[in-house]
């Protein structure tokens, strides 16, 4: 039985795998209609969210399955002080498979100990949020053709934005690939990051403040929101919140093939006016990440179509 | 100075000079009841100074602790008055409950029976991170 807790646990083939399923769900979607009939996913969200767990849910619907679960912590045992184990060993009763959702990081680890059927790890605290970057994946792959030989820079929030941290993992394994790491002094990436995915593999990185220069060599600028809930202190986060803001004018400069790509919700980030450009493609990732979560699903419950 | 040979017991050798009182109250020795002698700064022709723990009976020891703590240990152990086995330690791949987690986001920081577990990532340069959060474990 497979899990998946962190986009690291899967091999390169698996990840092409994966891209090829969902291409082929989207070309034929009528081919996957009732491929998990009668097959119930639980997402179990300790903390908001609205796309993922749509998301996760809209993609069991398509794939003809069922959905139960809960949405907050507060609707669910968690609120009587019951522990991760004995809530997904719970579910594992009811369920096939288990999108989870926890603030604290490791929580989706803890769950594949008890729960006797396959976890997926749908975000937990600022650790690992793998489904998210199987999203940002398909979205590279079908705007740029592939994963090599591209530039790609990450503006934001490099600390506390865990999927901006399995991105880097994720693409730190296709030949070519270099980083541009924009970020204010406070929320630079985490140094293990760099320690122990980028220097051992001699990935050429750099660490910058400054948007506008990086945007003439970039293929891919993936921004992230400055998160609130991340934050101990809210000072800190009204200080850093609008430090980097996508403009139609800042773009001048950029490639005419870039992708512009977000996890989001965005706040104000990117402004609205950089919607209509076509180089925006942060709402066809989210489609895309619907149609990962469908291939995902069919991988861990070993269905074949 | 002369310290005395043991019939029974354990010998901790080439401990990093400076090391051995962290390690004699990390293993618990003051609460023993027989021999225990504790030496520091000796002569090595190996390190230059090293301490010297004996303790003058054979004890259950965590050898993933001791590794974790300072690999470069040697463990003798004495029968009879000779050397009846002799270990060299290593870095442990995991350790298990020896350093706590303190990272506040961490799932160990409200999941009270978790085991505090820690894997080793970079033998080098010493650096375990915790199984759940992979923050970097804190120094002992």
């Amino acid at each position: 039985m497979r899990n998946l807790i962190d986009i690291m646990e899967l091999s390169t083939d698996e990840l092409r795998e994966l891209v090829e399923r969902a291409m082929d769900i989207i070309e034929n979607p009528a081919k996957y209609a009732e491929s998990c009939h009668g097959k119930k996913l639980a997402t179990l969200f300790f903390e908001p969210s609205t796309r993922t767990r749509l998301s996760f849910e809209a993609a069991m619907y398509e794939l003809g399955g069922n959905v139960i679960g809960f949405s907050e912590a507060n609707s669910s045992s968690a609120a009587k002080g019951e522990s991760v184990a004995d809530t997904v060993r719970t579910v594992g009763c009811y369920a096939d498979i288990i999108a989870m959702r926890h603030p604290k990081e490791g929580a989706p680890l803890v769950a594949t100990r008890t729960a006797g059927v396959p976890v997926v790890n749908a975000g937990d605290g600022g650790h690992n949020h793998p489904t998210q970057t199987l999203a940002d994946l398909l979205t590279i792959y079908r705007e740029k053709g592939g994963f090599e030989n591209l530039t790609i820079g990450l503006c934001g929030d490099l600390k506390f934005g865990r999927t901006v941290h399995s991105l880097i993992c994720a693409m730190s394994r296709y030949a070519g690939v270099r980083f541009v790491l924009i970020s204010p002094e406070e929320l630079k990436v985490p140094r293990y990051l760099i320690s122990d995915i980028l220097e051992p593999k001699n990935i050429p990185y750099e660490e910058v403040t400054s948007l506008e220069d990086a945007m003439p060599k970039l293929d891919v600028l993936y921004m992230t929101r400055v998160q609130r809930e991340r934050f101990f202190n809210e000072a800190d986060y009204i200080r850093l919140k609008d430090t980097y803001i996508l403009t139609p004018e800042k773009l001048r400069t950029a490639k005419k093939d870039l992708a512009i790509l977000h996890p989001l919700p965005r706040v104000n980030e990117i402004s609205v006016a950089v919607d209509d450009d076509p180089r925006a493609c942060y709402f066809k990732q989210v489609l895309n990440g619907k149609y990962m979560r469908m291939a995902l699903i069919l991988k861990l419950l070993e269905v074949e179509v | 100075m002369i310290i005395g040979q043991i019939k029974d017991g354990i010998v901790l050798d080439h401990i990093t000079a400076g090391r051995g009182m962290d390690i004699y109250r990390i293993l618990g020795l003051g609460e023993l009841d027989c021999t225990v002698a504790m030496i520091k700064n000796a002569d090595s022709a190996k390190k230059g100074k090293k301490d010297i723990i004996k303790v003058g009976k054979v004890i259950d020891l965590d050898f993933d602790v001791l590794g974790y703590i300072d690999p470069g240990i040697t463990v003798n152990i004495i029968e009879n008055g000779k050397l009846a086995k002799r270990e060299h330690l290593s870095l442990p791949t995991t350790v298990k409950d020896i350093i706590r987690c303190k990272n506040p986001r961490c799932i160990t920081s409200t999941e009270q029976e978790l085991r505090h577990e820690f894997r080793l990532v970079n033998a080098e340069r010493k650096i375990y991170r915790c199984i759940y959060c992979e923050s970097e474990a804190p120094t002992l």
